[in-house]
């Protein structure tokens, strides 16, 4: 099969992403979009972690941190300027916590990728202290964003907009992986992936194209993180640096199959509507559980993920015919 | 003198403190350094040996480190299982790295949550002679009416011995029996261990149930040095961690040393500049060391 261009892909993505916002007009109440809202979200994150962790092999405990770091710029830049465009907020967002992965990758890269996961989960822990006791975003007790009253582009309620954003967003990251993935510099990672040290003596500037996608990565885990404070309305940080966003970014792709950009996209809608599912019918605690216990079960018996089983299934088939003949 | 007795009260608590690190980071230096299995979930495990103190102490009324001791076989049992689990999953295939980073991260996740459906997410604590005495040394009379001095909590005392005895143990076990010269030479040369006839794997699996032994009674002295909610264990994953990197991979002994400057490192952070700052200076201190000194204080 011919795989399709880029030129043809990136159309085709908005296409659908602008046919899948004008479908869901026709939802029935307001629920869905908060429910849509979310697993968006999780569309991003996923396929922003999946650029560091499945392209590369590194693996990122990270996300809330970056997530938050996007967050906490919109209330930072909220509280400087309340009517500051959405826009801004997006591109300072990704600025702060691209630059944040550079700086981590930089100081953590060079040495064997155990290192540079545990530095990630030490930079939840410092990130969190730091906002915890940094009063101007509202410190320990959280912050109230309160968004326009009158939503921009004639989009009449706020969360409309929001909405309409992320969608747009979540085609966008998954392009940029797209992207990333069919270009050289994903033959690169996947070099990385496979073997660091071989990668290295072919060529492969290995430090930089780590450095790049962890930057890239944590661009776009900050630029799910902006829109977040106008979505719920008050950030604070035990739940803007909640696990479960980490756990979440991590469990998607893995379940979905990391080696593509269609893995973390088929991971975040089915384990993301499972739990907005779960959360309203049973209990929170209980979908964070589904989702470790998925995780588990995943990465020990099915490590390739949805995609995975698809292939061999697809292989399967196919020898069946093969015998046929 | 005032401030001297704040000094003086801080140094004694971090060194308290880092007895208890020490503890809970020893188990990380044989699991991660010195039989590469990176077992970020072990902090969920020592939490895990909190709250089985605080069950059969609330319950019974049993002393929590006596209790700790009593169950520790069945935290070396559920060591040689979980194992099992990872050497079939992924060691044998070789793909140790990705996928058993997001294993173990999925087992801290299940435990925890498991834990806040059965117990909630309030602090434990538990009670024995020994939590809620003092002793005070070094009096100094500032007034005829108040007195500077040195604090002893025992409660943080008496898990400092604990652990020291059991560190020390552990130490002698590890240089001086067969089995604890094998655990070392896997750190070394796995191959050659296997020329002299010994089953790599048989020695980690048991080296790794020793490890959440360890984890079990760790979580026992955490129990009794503060109160303990299933989610505190994930900020200790970069406590242990930074222990083991500071004293370098797989030495119990650079793994104490760790542990004090730690627990000094946070003293004096609590002292100085607030409580609120105290767990970032683990974390911090974290990133310096895998940035600078990888290799540890004490590395090979």
């Amino acid at each position: 099969m011919q795989k399709m261009s880029n030129k043809v892909f990136i159309p085709v993505v908005y296409g659908v992403a602008l046919a899948f916002g004008l479908l869901s007009m026709l939802a029935p109440n307001d629920y869905f979009y908060s429910a849509a809202y979310t697993v968006l979200l999780f569309v991003i994150l996923s396929s922003a972690w999946n650029i560091l962790g499945g392209y590369t092999g590194y693996v990122n405990f990270g996300t809330a941190a970056f997530f938050a770091m996007g967050a906490y710029t919109t209330v930072a830049i909220f509280k400087f300027a309340p009517g500051t465009p959405l826009i801004v907020m997006i591109i300072a967002g990704m600025l702060v916590a691209g630059l944040t992965g550079l700086g981590m990758g930089a100081l953590t890269l060079r040495l064997r990728g155990v290192f540079f996961s545990i530095a990630t989960l030490a930079l939840s822990v410092v990130m969190f202290t730091f906002v915890v006791n940094w009063d101007y975003v509202g410190g320990a007790r959280g912050a109230y964003v309160i968004a326009p009253r009158v939503a921009p582009l004639g989009f009449g309620r706020y969360i409309y907009f929001l909405y309409a954003v992320m969608i747009f967003l979540s085609a966008t990251a998954m392009i940029v992986a797209r992207i990333i993935e069919t270009s050289t510099i994903g033959r690169g990672l996947e070099a990385i992936r496979d073997d660091e040290l071989a990668a290295e003596c072919c060529g492969v500037p290995t430090l930089r194209l780590k450095l790049l996608s962890t930057t890239i990565s944590g661009a776009l885990m900050g630029m799910a993180g902006t829109t977040y404070p106008y979505f719920v309305s008050y950030v604070e940080p035990a739940s803007t640096f909640n696990l479960s966003y980490a756990v979440n970014s991590i469990a998607m792709p893995l379940i979905g199959g990391m080696t593509t950009w269609v893995g973390p996209l088929i991971g975040a809608v089915l384990l993301g509507t499972v739990q907005q599912v779960v959360q309203v019918t049973i209990s929170s605690a209980w979908n964070l559980l589904i989702v470790g216990v998925l995780l588990v079960l995943f990465v020990t018996l099915a490590p390739e993920g949805i995609m995975g089983l698809w292939y061999d299934f697809r292989k399967k088939q196919r020898a069946k015919k093969g015998a046929a003949q | 003198m005032e401030t001297t007795y704040l000094i003086l009260n801080a140094i004694v608590a971090g060194l308290l403190l880092g007895g208890l690190y020490a503890a809970m980071a020893s188990g990380v230096s044989i699991s991660f350094g010195m039989l590469d299995v990176t077992n970020i979930a072990h902090p969920a495990f020592i939490i895990l040996g909190s709250y089985i103190a605080y069950i059969v102490n609330s319950n019974w009324g049993f002393d929590p480190i006596v209790t700790s001791f009593v169950v520790s076989p069945l935290f070396y049992l559920l060591g040689l299982l979980l194992y099992r689990v990872y050497y079939y999953a992924f060691e044998r295939k070789g793909q140790q790295s990705l996928r058993s980073l997001a294993f173990f991260f999925g087992i801290l996740f299940i435990t925890e949550v498991v834990l806040i459906l059965i117990f909630g997410v309030d602090y434990r604590l538990v009670s024995a002679a020994y939590t809620e005495k003092t002793i005070q040394i070094a009096q100094y009379a500032m007034t005829p009416d108040s007195t500077l001095h040195v604090d002893l909590p025992l409660r943080m005392v008496v898990p400092f011995v604990v652990s020291m005895v059991m560190i020390f143990a552990l130490n002698w076990f590890l240089s001086h029996t067969f089995f604890g010269r094998a655990v070392l030479a896997v750190a070394q040369d796995q191959f050659a261990l296997r020329l002299m006839g010994v089953d790599p794997v048989k020695i980690k699996e048991r080296a790794f149930g020793l490890s959440l032994a360890i984890a079990g009674v760790a979580g026992a002295l955490l129990i009794v040095v503060q109160p303990v909610q299933p989610s505190i264990g994930r900020d200790f994953i970069g406590l242990v961690f930074a222990v083991c990197v500071l004293g370098g991979m797989g030495s119990i002994k650079g793994a104490v040393v760790g542990a004090m400057i730690l627990g000094l490192a946070e003293s004096f952070t609590s002292t100085f500049a607030g409580p609120s700052w105290a767990p970032a200076v683990s974390f911090g201190l974290l990133l310096l060391a895998v940035a600078f000194k990888p290799s540890g204080l004490f590395g090979r």
